[in-house]
């Protein structure tokens, strides 16, 4: 008995499980012994080896899980002190002579010249009162404008017009790089709206009418000719997509439709539809087979034509799943880069007209990030729209599951 | 007679026939559309592609026609390819069978972590980018050259490089390669688990003597068909490691690197004359399609055979 206690004892301390004689009571027949810790199945315990890698998947899907939602976590926290207006751009600041170093707490000191701690321990007097007269020098060279004083990453610059000092009326401006930097991201969001509505519209009916066709009215060797080619199609890096548009389509469609400017909404919007056809095609096309055959068939046999039935019966028991091809195909388009940074014009225009150069959200985060100064408020705010987007593709997907979900339930509710 | 052509006029239905025109016009304009892509970078570019052209490139001026080659670029796409397959794979397999086979399937926690999973399968690259520029070169690398050198003013981690790229696009894949593998493993009948249970095998033995061969086909196309994703990707890996030009070959994993991808970008963006340099752009487009064509390819060969092998044994 003694021994046998030892024995549990040693394994416990092995493998750490500190309620380990708590579970051996309760090991009566018929007791269910399988629920263990965080869902790992105790049992075995004559297998060390085996438990270890049991434990070890465990922690690797852990981590793998946590590294997930780490991603949430870090695009957002860079974006933070701008959503709560923490963030201060303008560029006068409080002047303190330096003759009043002495005045000061480290606390103010440091705040004042934007240093860390280590930073500051490291200078000695003189070092300080120097980067104190620095400050005073570059205080005479803020452009005398009464811009200057604003603080253009709070809300109200960031989303409403504004007349600035060089304008005739209000504008909304998204320009980072200059004097006075304005962020107003307006023109962007229009942009990134306006090329994806044009992507939808040339897509959508294309994709949705091409699922009807294989998957209702045509022989099964279409579908087998089909299939592929449209997963070829997906398989074309959205680079290439882009370098056609940019190199082919751009200057083919410009003399076709004769407007303005070569590159604009409208050939991304169409080279961004290329990209997003595989997608709802393929949606909606599962959606329109998992439709049961039985539908179709009592519909010809009550004498519609392979067209009726597929319109008046199979489309709208798959109608959420058609609604799911729509939304995700939305997300995709939405979030893509590479095409419009190359074939949108980017010029951040507020505008409707879908033939005016345009700039889109994506193609600003990957035009600009990299000359951004880390952690500033042009970074800062690069992080903002980004955080944005993620926000509206991760609700588009929400909604794409909740209508595939709904389609999948609605199909086996009616066939059971 | 009469009643037989009646019959017929009123068989012969022309919304139908208006309908089923339209939707097979859209099918065959799409078909189209691919076939035109396709034929015009295959006959502007054909030309471009030699052995030369994906054999050198190394030390020349990429701007020039006679000179430039595409090595690094290819170099640079399989490193970056290879080393994210080499995270990517093992983890996200390993947290697919957890959520399958050990995980409780009705649980809140499992239903929050797969929905989480489903749904950053679709979130945009770019976002992916802004978070490997945030935490892996902004947070890991800073911190890492932080304790390495603290001396030390360059910094050598905390900068894009190669190793960063790769662990984006890991990160980025990982919800794709936990969802199909996750399917795969959904796939096998629950009768051969408690079959091989039942022999008296232990979970773990089932799992890796019985469900994952089974399963491994259907493992294989998802990783083949994400890593040919991330080959084509290039809007998170210009934040997080490719470079316009470098001289020579990236030789450790702190380097940055040349990209095909991004090759094109700067080709297509920035070429000093872009009629001049337009075999070039179109030769490394055709090296870019190659190669992720192949891996797709590759991909829709296994699912066929186990489509194939599926229907024999049913």
């Amino acid at each position: 008995m003694a021994a046998r206690q030892a024995k549990r004892r040693c394994l416990a301390a092995l493998i750490g499980q500190h309620d380990f004689n708590h579970l051996m009571q309760h090991t009566a027949p018929g007791e269910n012994r399988t629920a263990g810790w965080m869902g790992i199945r105790r049992g075995h315990r004559a297998r060390p080896l085996e438990w270890l890698v049991e434990k070890f998947i465990f922690l690797v899907s852990l981590s793998a899980i946590l590294m997930i939602f780490l991603i949430f976590v870090f695009v957002g926290r860079e974006a933070l002190p701008i959503v709560f207006g923490r963030m201060n751009s303008s560029l006068v600041r409080k002047v303190i002579p330096p003759e009043n170093l002495d005045q000061l707490t480290p606390r103010e000191l440091r705040d004042y010249l934007e240093l860390t701690e280590a930073q500051l321990g490291a200078m000695d007097r003189d070092t300080r009162k120097l980067l104190m007269e620095l400050k005073v020098e570059t205080a005479k060279d803020i452009p005398k404008d009464k811009d200057a004083a604003i603080n253009t990453t709070s809300w109200r610059y960031l989303v409403f017009p504004y007349q600035w000092s060089d304008y005739e009326r209000p504008v909304s401006i998204w320009q980072p790089i200059s004097q006075i930097p304005k962020y107003n991201i307006a023109p962007l969001i229009i942009g990134s709206i306006k090329t994806t509505i044009i992507a939808l519209l040339f897509s959508v009916p294309m994709a949705i009418g091409a699922a009807i066709f294989v998957s209702q009215l045509a022989p099964a060797r279409v579908k087998e000719i089909v299939k592929p080619s449209v997963e070829l199609l997906a398989g074309i890096p959205s680079v290439v997509l882009g370098f056609f548009a940019l190199i082919v389509m751009a200057s083919f469609l410009q003399s076709v439709g004769g407007y303005e400017s070569r590159l604009n909404s409208f050939v991304a919007g169409i080279a961004l539809g290329l990209a997003i056809i595989p997608v709802v095609f393929s949606i909606a096309e599962d959606a329109l087979t998992s439709v049961p055959r039985s539908y179709t068939q009592a519909a010809l046999a009550l004498g519609s034509s392979r067209w009726q039935a597929a319109w008046h019966i199979v489309l709208p028991a798959a109608l959420p799943g058609i609604f799911a091809a729509i939304v995700l195909g939305f997300g995709r388009a939405i979030g893509e880069t590479m095409i419009v940074l190359m074939a949108s014009g980017n010029a951040s225009i507020v505008s409707w007209n879908g033939f005016d150069s345009t700039r889109t959200i994506t193609a600003t985060i990957a035009a600009e990030v990299m000359e951004a100064v880390v952690g500033g408020p042009h970074y800062r705010m690069l992080f903002m729209i980004g955080s944005l987007l993620f926000l509206v593709t991760f609700v588009s997907n929400l909604f794409g599951e909740l209508f595939i979900h709904r389609l999948k339930s609605r199909l086996e509710g009616k066939a059971g | 007679m009469n009643a037989r052509r009646e019959f017929t006029a009123q068989r012969f239905d022309y919304a139908s026939f208006f309908f089923t025109g339209l939707t097979g016009g859209a099918t065959f304009l799409i078909l189209a559309i691919l076939a035109i892509i396709l034929g015009n970078i295959l006959h502007n570019g054909w030309g471009a592609v030699s052995w030369r052209f994906i054999t050198s490139g190394t030390q020349q001026d990429m701007f020039d026609v006679n000179k430039a080659g595409v090595l690094p670029m290819v170099f640079g796409t399989a490193a970056r390819v290879i080393l994210m397959t080499i995270f990517v794979v093992p983890i996200g397999v390993i947290t697919a069978i957890y959520l399958t086979e050990y995980a409780r399937h009705n649980s809140l926690s499992t239903r929050f972590t797969r929905g989480a999973v489903n749904n950053l399968a679709g979130v945009p690259s770019i976002v992916f980018g802004l978070f490997g520029l945030g935490f892996f070169i902004h947070f890991v690398g800073q911190n890492l050259d932080h304790f390495l050198r603290p001396t030390n003013a360059e910094p050598i981690w905390g900068k894009p490089a190669i190793i960063w790229a790769s662990l984006t696009l890991a990160v980025m894949t990982l919800p794709v390669v936990i969802v199909t593998t996750e399917e795969a493993l959904r796939a096998i009948p629950q009768g051969l688990r408690e079959a091989s249970l039942a022999l008296g095998a232990t979970k773990l033995q089932t799992i890796w003597r019985i469900v994952l061969p089974q399963a491994l086909p259907g493992i294989l196309t998802g990783g083949i068909l994400s890593v040919s994703r991330a080959a084509g990707e290039v809007a998170p890996i210009l934040m997080t490691g490719a470079a316009y030009y470098m001289a020579s070959l990236p030789t450790s994993l702190a380097d940055q690197f040349m990209d095909l991808g991004y090759h094109i970008f700067i080709l297509s963006t920035q070429s000093p004359n872009i009629e001049q340099t337009r075999p070039i752009l179109y030769g490394t487009v055709i090296v870019l399609l190659l190669l992720t064509f192949a891996l797709n390819f590759v991909a829709i060969l296994v699912r066929s055979r186990i489509r194939k092998q599926r229907r024999m044994l049913s």
